[in-house]
């Protein structure tokens, strides 16, 4: 189980990682930042196998790669939303981050409440219920099961 | 079936007669742009591969613009590890000259390429009619090492343009007219075509802010159809030759045709803290400013300058007010030199900087503090995206944001 961390809709990657920060010399050094303008606490309360949830257009704006890259730097498991803005998903598959589409989840939650996710088989639990989530297409899954876009270089 | 823009260009790209919306299509990129913001962290990915090696490094083009000169010890890090990178390869390389969209459409883009760039708003080049799309760093690595990759087609959303914007309206506000009516997602994952005969009166300079803003409504890419004024923006720079000139076949498949009446298009705010929160400027009038901005990749072209120039002439800046003037490259810069542009900007009180992303980068130059305002001719408004987290950004055109940076509000130019 892991905890729910919920944001509202179109969160941009500014938010996520402020411009500020990503010239430094690595995501290690930028993590501490992430979602700073809307929760200076949150990489001190983020734990490994947390959850993001959101509303729609999750990651718009810049396409920085700093930003899926420190959520999944803080142990971030998955972002699960409405919907995705386009170069953030690409983003967040090619580096290993799950992204889940899931329309009712961000509806039916509160910040903090308890969640699981099957991955594999695309199920979500929470308040004793479950909730499915829309696959990905083919093309990024099997970027995803083979661990991100570099992996498949170093094959 | 007929084909989009789009579909022509990631056809060409994939060396096949035809695709459509939707179909997932291996690619071979005609160039490969990416900036300060991200390439530190695509050389440590590049260092750590098994077998290093770039595809074709005539492709390649680095550009150092967004914090320029580098304003701290870590950034300068980082930027020296871009270009000991850059020299030790042989990569096109540029620092200091200006924003990358800039210097990639005064020098490097053709009609018909299919370019990525670490940086979202390389759909800029789409005025050019080449599709180009922003990638994350891993996408861009494996574009460098491979010469290819991998998109899926997208739907495209067509924009017929008539007529001719009113005096005093700017292609800006066509654009922010759009992605107000759509919505920060209403091109998510999909092309924004653009034509019809209202597009002729448009200049190159604004049918570039037109397709660079394409991104603020989640779009892929934003195209345009050419004609003499980009045919002549070509020969004026560098003579290039296109790869290939594509207009959208007459059976060609939309997912919606809108047709915009640009009479009708009236000066717009976007306000904070969304590039689709717009309202008539009219509506956004009286807002006290700390800091007005005119610049970026989206409106610090020769033109805009031209426009804050005109009104800012003889007048001078609000004494409550910082006015941030930063030619998009050096040859704006120059050429605002040339036609006297700076002087008057001096002479108003305005602080004129060296090309870069500047105040529309938020961590450079200009930066506002805790709860002050800003009016600025950049991309974005997002919460934070100037400075303090707790501070706001209206966006509008180059006229409105230098008689606001004189009036200390925002106003219009008519007022």
């Amino acid at each position: 189980m892991g905890k729910i961390f919920r944001f509202y809709k179109d969160v941009d990657t500014d938010q996520i990682i402020a411009s500020q920060y990503l010239l430094f010399p690595s995501v290690e050094e930028m993590k501490e930042h992430t979602f700073e303008s809307l929760d200076p606490e949150f990489a001190a309360k983020a734990e490994p196998g947390d959850y993001v949830v959101a509303d729609e257009n999750f990651g718009c704006g810049s396409s920085r790669e700093q930003a899926p890259a420190v959520l999944k730097a803080l142990g971030v498991k998955a972002v699960i939303a409405k919907s995705f803005a386009r170069i953030f998903y690409r983003n967040a598959i090619n580096i290993g981050l799950p992204v889940i589409v899931c329309r009712e989840l961000y509806d039916a939650v509160e910040a903090g409440d308890e969640m699981e996710l099957d991955l594999k088989e695309g199920i979500i639990t929470t308040g004793g219920r479950e909730y499915s989530c829309t696959r990905l297409p083919a093309q990024m899954q099997k970027i995803l099961d083979q661990g991100g876009l570099i992996a498949s270089l170093n094959k | 079936m007929g084909m989009t823009i789009a579909e022509k260009i990631i056809a060409l790209a994939a060396g096949k007669p035809e695709t459509h919306a939707g179909d997932i299509e291996t690619v071979t990129l005609d160039r490969l742009m990416s900036n300060d913001g991200t390439t530190h962290l695509t050389i440590d990915m590049y260092n750590k591969l098994k077998n290093p090696h770039i595809a074709d490094i005539d492709k390649l083009v680095w550009i150092v613009d967004h914090n320029v000169p580098a304003d701290s010890v870590k950034t300068a890090a980082s930027q020296k590890k871009m270009r000991d990178f850059a020299k030790e390869h042989g990569i096109k390389f540029y620092e200091g000259e200006g924003v990358c969209h800039q210097i990639m459409m005064e020098k490097h883009v053709r009609p018909g390429e299919l370019i990525f760039g670490a940086d979202s708003h390389t759909c800029a080049y789409g005025a050019l009619g080449a599709f180009g799309t922003g990638v994350g760093c891993t996408d861009y690595l494996y574009a460098m090492v491979t010469g290819t990759s991998w998109v899926m087609v997208p739907e495209t959303l067509r924009f017929n343009l008539h007529g001719k914007l009113r005096d005093g309206v700017y292609a800006r506000d066509l654009i922010l007219t759009i992605i107000g009516r759509i919505g920060a997602n209403g091109a998510n994952y999909k092309a924004m075509e653009f034509g019809g005969d209202g597009l002729h009166s448009i200049d190159m300079a604004g049918r570039i802010s037109i397709c660079n803003l394409c991104v603020e409504a989640g779009a892929k890419t934003g195209l345009m159809e050419l004609d003499e004024i980009a045919f002549d923006y070509l020969k004026e720079h560098g003579d290039r030759q296109p790869k290939a000139v594509f207009a959208p076949d007459a059976d060609a498949v939309y997912e919606q045709v809108y047709d915009i009446d640009l009479a009708e298009i009236e000066p717009i705010v976007a306000k904070p803290h969304f590039v689709d929160n717009v309202v008539p400027a009219d509506e956004a009038k009286g807002v006290k400013i700390d800091e007005a901005f005119l610049g970026s990749c989206n409106n610090g072209r020769i033109e805009d300058l031209r426009v804050g120039a005109a009104i800012v002439k003889g007048r001078h800046v609000h004494g409550d007010v910082r006015f941030m003037v930063v030619p998009a490259s050096r040859d704006v810069y120059k050429q605002a030199m040339d036609e006297g542009l700076i002087d008057t900007f001096i002479e108003a009180g305005a602080i004129v900087m060296n090309p870069n992303c500047s105040v529309c980068w938020g961590a450079c130059q200009g930066v506002i503090g805790e709860g002050e305002v800003l009016i600025s001719t950049g991309t974005r408004n997002f919460k934070g995206r100037a400075g303090h987290r707790d501070s706001y950004v209206y966006l509008a055109s180059a006229a409105t944001v230098a008689a606001s940076a004189i009036a200390g509000e925002i106003v219009t130019a008519q007022d």
